[in-house]
């Protein structure tokens, strides 16, 4: 097979890197894929923010994405990995049922979804997307293909969830589905003062299913951190309007906006951030009992196609940490006083609270997580650096996902675990066939 | 859409069912309800297709073995086929290499067998039952290559020429039998085939495209088909540059 030359770059547009890219419908065609490249790594939708899936070859999954079994009755589906978020959620809605875990985009592969072993607002209550894998299916670098699950060759089933990729081709995976009765949720919006407040509320508020926060991160002193918090419940039959209950599962197709171009770089400065972050916070008062459809709680930014061009052409950084719960707000308070006072603020910043969670490279630990965009410019590495200071003095760790730019080191100080992973990947990719340019920045299989 | 969709199953029996095209156009009728005969070589890499289609769209697809080459097998293929279709869509053929067949004449014989023998074996067969049923459409997928020879893929091309000239007489026999024939030329079309090679966007159809051109084309009973408008444009335009010119271009 002939591979697509181009450049290819991940949601936050940086790095950009040029890349063979190589496509397969059948697992037939893969041995035969992997045999002549060198160093490759699997590629969903792109939806990532940095060079995870990037390598010199990249094995395009999107041509995968059959669904193989369901059973409509226990709520349970198998599919191949490249089989988009969007179209299972499509399937499976009509018939009461939804995923287990949803990030905030719908636009990513299942494959993509176990390699980040991807959380949700429901993480405090139900984990991340590995708690409701039943088993899968990869291809390791012999080109040998093993079913793993959390009984069954389970160290590769630990360092394929949240692997990165690095442990082989998953081809597919069968998970159980969660039982909706609508395709609504109720959502209760509470407005808080400042961190202290939203981190109270999370305790408050954690028998909900779902949480998540809007935290405006230019404040400072006593408004510092002041949130808009969201949480919400599937609604209920009952609870719905009468013509509402005629069609409860009716999927909802949103308008979609879309941002055509790259936005010049200064259209976000401090200035309008810190306008648009006191623009939503005065929209959002606290509304107790709200009915809203299923996209717009869960997809929020789906609706505007491109968002990721609002941040120019060079890209942007997302910096997503977890700081464990013991930490209570302190390292949190310590990189918001940082980034107000540097004002580079970012308008999406989303502060989620994480439960417990069984992990050998997956990110989440319990207690909070924080995700801020930072658009690229001068001086913003050295910035982060300095964060990533405060993330290792806390005790918390980086989003592998989310990073194009930090150092081995810091790698090595957050993931305890590190070295177990590294031997379990050389154990089944002894010639590191499946290598990125995150797995060589961070050293992961050196 | 026709009153026959409501009164009666539709049979489709898609030839060449692994390729881009025909998948494509196999999920479109398997929206509408229709019932499906896919027919590859290799069914094995139908199966998770088929079952997708069973799980998704509620249609549960017969998979056949088919080998267009094996010429010999044609009349049993279709005999065992457990519905008559009432539409054949024959996708197969072969890129293959140009300058590998100018010396190889096995590869200069596999082109010619997969994109025109094996269409003409096993349309002969589908052309014999329908005319004698009086009813059924027919549709072959050919190629912009055939309109004119041109260096670069012209073994392809010829190939694809006389299937060109072979479905345009077929359409000519059957009209009086009320069969229709219609001759598709995707033009450039992002597939497998394709896959890798620099196509210019603006006039590379998507496989998705090209399977909603073939409903169409079938519904308003439609000869030949480009799929995209520009390409009865761009093949107007190079059949009409006199040979003379022609041979010395690089094309």
């Amino acid at each position: 097979m002939i591979p697509a030359k181009k450049n290819i770059a991940n949601w936050n547009n940086y790095p950009v890197v040029p890349a063979n890219e190589f496509s397969f419908d059948y697992s037939e065609e893969l041995p035969f894929l992997l045999e002549p490249a060198k160093s490759m790594i699997a590629r969903g939708n792109g939806r990532c923010y940095g060079d995870a899936s990037l390598s010199e070859n990249v094995i395009s999954t999107l041509k995968y994405h059959h669904i193989l079994f369901f059973d409509k009755e226990n709520g349970i589906i198998e599919c191949e990995s490249g089989i988009l978020f969007k179209d299972l959620i499509d399937f499976l809605i009509p018939g009461g049922w939804f995923l287990p875990v949803t990030p905030g985009t719908k636009f990513i592969t299942l494959g993509g979804a176990v390699a980040s072993d991807v959380h949700g607002k429901n993480h405090h209550k139900e984990g991340s997307f590995s708690e409701h894998i039943l088993e899968l299916k990869l291809m390791t670098a012999d080109q040998e293909i093993f079913t793993v699950s959390k009984h069954q060759n389970t160290d590769l089933f630990f360092a394929t969830v949240g692997g990165m990729g690095l442990s082989g081709l998953i081809l597919s995976v069968k998970f159980r589905l969660k039982k909706i009765k609508t395709a609504y949720i109720s959502q209760k919006q509470i407005r808080t003062k400042n961190l202290d407040e939203v981190i109270e509320l999370f305790e408050e508020y954690k028998n909900f299913t779902y949480t998540m926060a809007w935290i405006d991160c230019l404040q400072q002193g006593h408004k510092q951190g002041r949130s808009v918090m969201f949480a919400g419940e599937h609604t209920k039959i009952e609870e719905l309007t009468v013509s509402q209950q005629k069609r409860p599962l009716q999927i909802h197709s949103r308008k979609s906006l879309s941002v055509p171009f790259n936005l010049p770089a200064f259209v976000l400065n401090q200035s309008s951030v810190k306008l648009f972050n006191s623009m939503y916070y005065g929209m959002h008062r606290t509304k107790q009992n709200a009915i809203i459809d299923y996209d717009s709680f869960f997809f929020p930014l789906d609706s505007i196609l491109h968002w990721n061009k609002m941040y120019g052409k060079s890209g942007f950084i997302q910096y997503q940490f977890v700081l464990p719960i013991s930490d209570g707000s302190e390292g949190l308070k310590k990189i918001l006083n940082k980034i107000s006072e540097k004002g580079w603020g970012s308008f999406l910043a989303v502060l989620k609270l994480f439960g417990k969670q069984k992990s050998l490279i997956s990110f989440p630990m319990e207690g909070l997580t924080l995700a801020l965009d930072f658009p690229i410019r001068k001086g913003i590495f050295e910035f982060l650096n300095e964060l990533d200071v405060i993330v290792i003095d806390h005790g918390g760790r980086i989003y592998l996902s989310k990073d194009a730019r930090m150092n081995r080191e810091t790698y090595l100080k957050t993931y305890q675990n590190a070295e177990e992973f590294q031997r379990i990947i050389k154990k089944y990719n002894p010639g590191t066939q499946f290598e990125s340019y995150l797995s060589k920045r961070l050293g992961l299989l050196d | 859409m026709t009153e026959a969709i409501i009164h009666k199953q539709i049979n489709v029996l898609i030839l060449g069912a692994t390729s881009d095209m025909a998948k494509a156009l196999a999920e479109l009728l398997a929206r509408k309800g229709y019932q499906l005969f896919l027919a590859s070589r290799n069914i094995k890499r139908l199966e998770a297709f088929a079952a997708d289609l069973t799980i998704r769209r509620e249609i549960k697809p017969e998979l056949i073995e088919f080998d267009a080459t094996d010429f010999a097998s044609h009349q049993d293929f279709y005999k065992g086929l457990s519905h008559r279709p009432d539409w054949v869509i024959s996708f197969f053929g072969y890129l293959g290499d140009q300058n590998l067949a100018q010396q190889d004449w096995a590869e200069s014989h596999k082109i010619i067998d997969s994109n025109y023998s094996g269409m003409v074996s096993i349309l002969n067969i589908v052309a014999e039952d329908m005319e004698k049923r009086k009813q059924g459409t027919i549709v072959g997928v050919s190629s912009v290559a055939g309109d004119r020879g041109r260096q670069s893929n012209y073994i392809y091309g010829s190939a694809k020429a006389a299937l060109t000239t072979y479905l345009g007489g077929l359409r000519n026999r059957l009209y009086k039998s009320g069969v229709h024939v219609m001759t598709v030329k995707p033009g450039f079309a992002a597939t497998k085939m394709t896959y890798g090679l620099d196509l210019p966007k603006a006039i590379t159809a998507n496989p998705h495209q090209i399977a909603k051109g073939i409903v169409k084309g079938i519904d308003k009973k439609r000869n030949t088909i480009y799929i995209l408008f520009v390409w009865r444009f761009i093949m107007l335009i190079i059949k009409n540059i006199p040979e003379a010119i022609f041979k010395k271009l690089k094309l």
